[in-house]
């Protein structure tokens, strides 16, 4: 609910101080459930049953699902940040992820760099893409944002087709050779399984981190109302841009990761679409928690996989158009059972959630049911 | 409330705990025993929906008639073969996770996927696993540069051999002034390459070149500035529905020299579309689509008919040349398992020896320097007549 802009500004020191206090018990609810016996226990037990499963299933297949769920992980963390923290809706993500796997592309086939820089140039260039166009598009405010991001999506896509001296044009870019790091060369579904998810893991501690600090609380605050956070000397465009930077290098890190492991780009993976997906991996798994990205990319890689190997048994032959079909029914259940996002369903088992709270942790409640309104 | 709450949390682990299961259950559960005798097993991935649905649909039609054919015959020395088609939905993410799931079910072939991109995106994963695929899609970068493409071989014929086509017609008119247009996307822009390669060793001049998007719904301004370049042919490399566009578009303006389009109008739709405007357009074709018309003395003819009275009586429409396609890579696949056995690499070995193989898009000749195997003589050239596909002598 976002009340009138007037009302907002009359009000927004009282809403501002609920923000803050539950920002602050947010932090410490979060930190104590991970320091209390259980929390604790299930996130050890889940990085271990990460590292060993590669150890235990003999299959690429499932391999390669967990890979493609770990990039996507990555993207819609940042993208959690921009939406869940920061407020703000961003349709142009596939960008961003496309422009660190074309960085990677351009930079090792047609620059010879090595292949590490390589990758640090993938994080590098959407990042201060992201700083350019930041400045700009961050000055419009939810549709109108939405919009302007959708349009730079659009561009770089349209820039991937065109430019074909440099990114081969709609046929691609192939021979993009494999990540070498020191003498390990990553040229197996196994090696890049553990690169990917140390990197998911590395992110998440990051974000962790960042939530819980200043940064995060004022993050917090802009999402609720950038009247209120203004109000208050908080810097909100610069906050802004910086959630923007960093969701954007952490795309460009995804998409770097994508060229060496997939070892072909070509401009229809990032396309539209691609943004779309992102933006419903992030909603499904519940913007703003850290464990709901990386819920809502394997809820949804996991379930196109599944459906696509379950149709085809029932009616043979079948494709997506009839998966689209029961994707829409099963997310739609998801979202009506638990409309926060996946990423909040531990509050939903008192047991694990420490306090008993029926909120769910790491999302702020509605403004309207906390006391701030006198 | 509470309660409440928690019977939901209870029914959405039951939800994740199924998901999950089924997931894997899907992933390595239905080991078939090896008892009754242990059938061949060929993996598809075909754009089956998606924007190359198109191509896709009629491959699985055609794959699932000829599996269910073969196996009705006893399969390969009695044994049946088990044909996997996964749809990876036009998306090339979703052809690698597809093509890996193949892998990861020991097929012996992997066919695939219907367009160049998908195709692309799936060779290092073949590579790396050692399996052989033959894919069904257009771009000669697909089977290009041979010492880099190991286990990949394709059926369509490649955008040289059109343009090859094309050009020999220009020469045999003397014509050296062409404009060109193509669409902006994969296949125009492999056979604008294919075609300035093509023109420019027979010396003929593109004197303009012109491009639109897929999706554009009127090519005048191109099309003003071919008829101000004093071209005097044009050639178009797009598929319909932009293809019919810019043909009726070409005759709105009176243009009158001769108008050349590439195998991707090789289907009625475009006649269709193009509401008349189409009639005169001259375009190379494999031969499927004039089967009726070719000699009887062309080794293709019964094999072509055969295809054609099977896929009519089994869908009650004629088949298209993507078909034809996924019936080569098909039987090329189904050929090599019957001489080399459950060995990928020996499979290999036999697709790469493919010799005098008579299939629906031509005669296939392969060696350890073309994949491909198709000559110019694959395709020939036809003029639309009374909106009918008519061979040019």
């Amino acid at each position: 609910m976002k009340p009138a802009a007037g009302w907002e500004k009359t009000c927004s020191v009282f809403i501002f101080r609920g923000v803050m206090k539950d920002g602050y018990e947010h932090g410490r609810q979060e930190r104590g459930v991970s320091m209390k016996g259980k929390g604790n226990y299930l996130v050890i037990a889940l990085v271990l049953l990460l590292f060993v499963l590669p150890l235990v299933v003999d299959s690429n297949y499932i391999l390669s699902v967990l890979i493609i769920m770990g990039l996507y992980t990555i993207v819609v963390q940042g993208l959690g940040i921009l939406m869940g923290y920061a407020g703000q809706v961003s349709l142009g993500h596939a960008a961003f992820f496309g422009l660190g796997a074309y960085s990677v592309a351009v930079l090792t086939t047609r620059l010879s760099w090595p292949e590490v820089f390589a990758l640090l140039g993938a994080a590098v260039v959407p990042g201060i893409i992201a700083a350019v166009i930041g400045r700009p598009t961050l000055k419009l405010r939810e549709l109108y944002l939405a919009m302007g991001t959708l349009g730079f999506g659009l561009l770089v896509h349209i820039g991937f087709n065109e430019a074909h001296s440099l990114t081969g044009g709609p046929s691609g870019m192939s021979g993009i050779p494999y990540l070498t790091l020191g003498h390990l060369v990553l040229d197996t579904d196994f090696k890049f399984y553990y690169l990917v998810w140390a990197v998911v893991l590395l992110v998440m501690l990051v974000i962790k981190n960042l939530t819980a600090s200043r940064t995060g609380r004022a993050l917090r605050a802009v999402s609720e109302s950038e009247y209120a956070a203004e109000s208050v000397g908080i810097d909100t465009a610069g906050l802004k841009l910086k959630a923007m930077v960093f969701s954007a290098v952490l795309a460009g890190l995804a998409g770097g990761l994508y060229a060496y492991y997939v070892t072909f780009v070509s401009p229809a993976t990032f396309g539209f679409h691609a943004s779309v997906q992102f933006v419903l991996m992030a909603v499904v798994g519940g913007p703003g928690t850290l464990a709901g990205p990386a819920a809502g990319a394997a809820l949804v890689v996991a379930l196109g996989e599944f459906l696509r190997w379950l149709i085809p048994l029932i009616i043979p032959g079948a494709g997506g158009e009839y998966e689209i079909i029961f994707f829409g029914l099963i997310l739609a259940v998801v979202m009506v059972l638990c409309p926060r996002g996946l990423g909040t369903i531990s509050s939903y088992f008192p047991r694990f959630s420490g306090e008993g709270s029926t909120k769910p942790a790491g999302v702020l409640p509605d403004i309207k049911d906390k006391g701030g309104i006198p | 409330m509470k309660k409440l709450i928690r019977n939901k949390g209870i029914l959405l682990l039951v939800i994740l705990v199924l998901a999950v299961g089924l997931l894997a259950a899907g992933c390595g559960g239905e080991e078939t025993s090896g008892s009754g005798g242990e059938p061949y097993r060929i993996g598809a991935v075909v754009d089956i929906s998606g924007n190359s649905s198109s191509l896709g649909i009629p491959e699985r039609d055609t794959l699932l008639m000829l599996v269910e054919e073969l196996n009705a015959k006893g399969g390969i020395d009695g044994y049946p073969v088990e044909l996997t088609i996964l749809d990876n939905k036009s998306d090339e993410t979703e052809a690698v996770m597809a093509v890996k799931k193949l892998i990861q079910k020991d097929v012996l072939v992997v066919l695939g996927c219907s367009a160049s991109g998908t195709s692309m995106a799936m060779i290092d994963s073949v590579q790396k696993a050692e399996v052989p695929m033959i894919s069904m899609a257009a771009a000669s970068s697909i089977v290009e540069p041979a010492s880099q493409r190991k286990w990949i071989f394709k059926t369509a014929q490649s955008d040289i051999v059109t343009a090859e086509n094309i050009v020999q017609y220009l020469k045999e008119k003397g014509l050296t002034k062409v404009a060109f247009l193509y669409m902006n996307n994969a296949y125009g822009d492999g056979g604008k390459t294919a075609f300035a390669a093509a023109a420019g060793e027979q010396g003929i001049e593109i004197v303009t070149e012109e491009k639109f998007e897929a999706g554009d719904k009127d090519m005048t301004p191109q099309l003003t500035r071919v008829k101000a370049s004093g071209a005097q042919a044009t050639i178009i490399w797009a598929i319909p529905p932009s293809a019919s566009i810019v043909t009726k578009n070409y005759r709105d303006l009176g243009l009158s020299m001769p108008l050349i389009h590439s195998h991707g109008v090789g289907n009625d739709k475009f006649i269709e579309l193009a509401q008349g405007a189409a009639e005169g357009v001259i375009l190379p074709i494999g031969k499927l689509t004039v089967a009726d018309q070719i000699p009887d003395e062309d080794p293709q003819k019964q094999v072509l008919q055969e295809y054609i009275a099977q896929y009519q009586a089994k869908y009650g429409m004629p088949p298209v040349s993507f078909g034809g396609y996924a019936a080569d890579a098909f039987n090329l696949a189904v050929n090599a398992i019957a001489k080399a056995g459950r060995n990928r690499g020996a499979i290999r070995d036999e697709l790469e020896k493919t010799n005098g193989f008579v299939g629906i898009s031509g005669v296939f000749n392969m060696n350890r320097e073309d994949h491909n195997g198709l000559g110019a003589d694959s395709m020939v050239l036809v003029e639309i007549k009374d909106g009918r596909w008519q061979l040019l002598q």
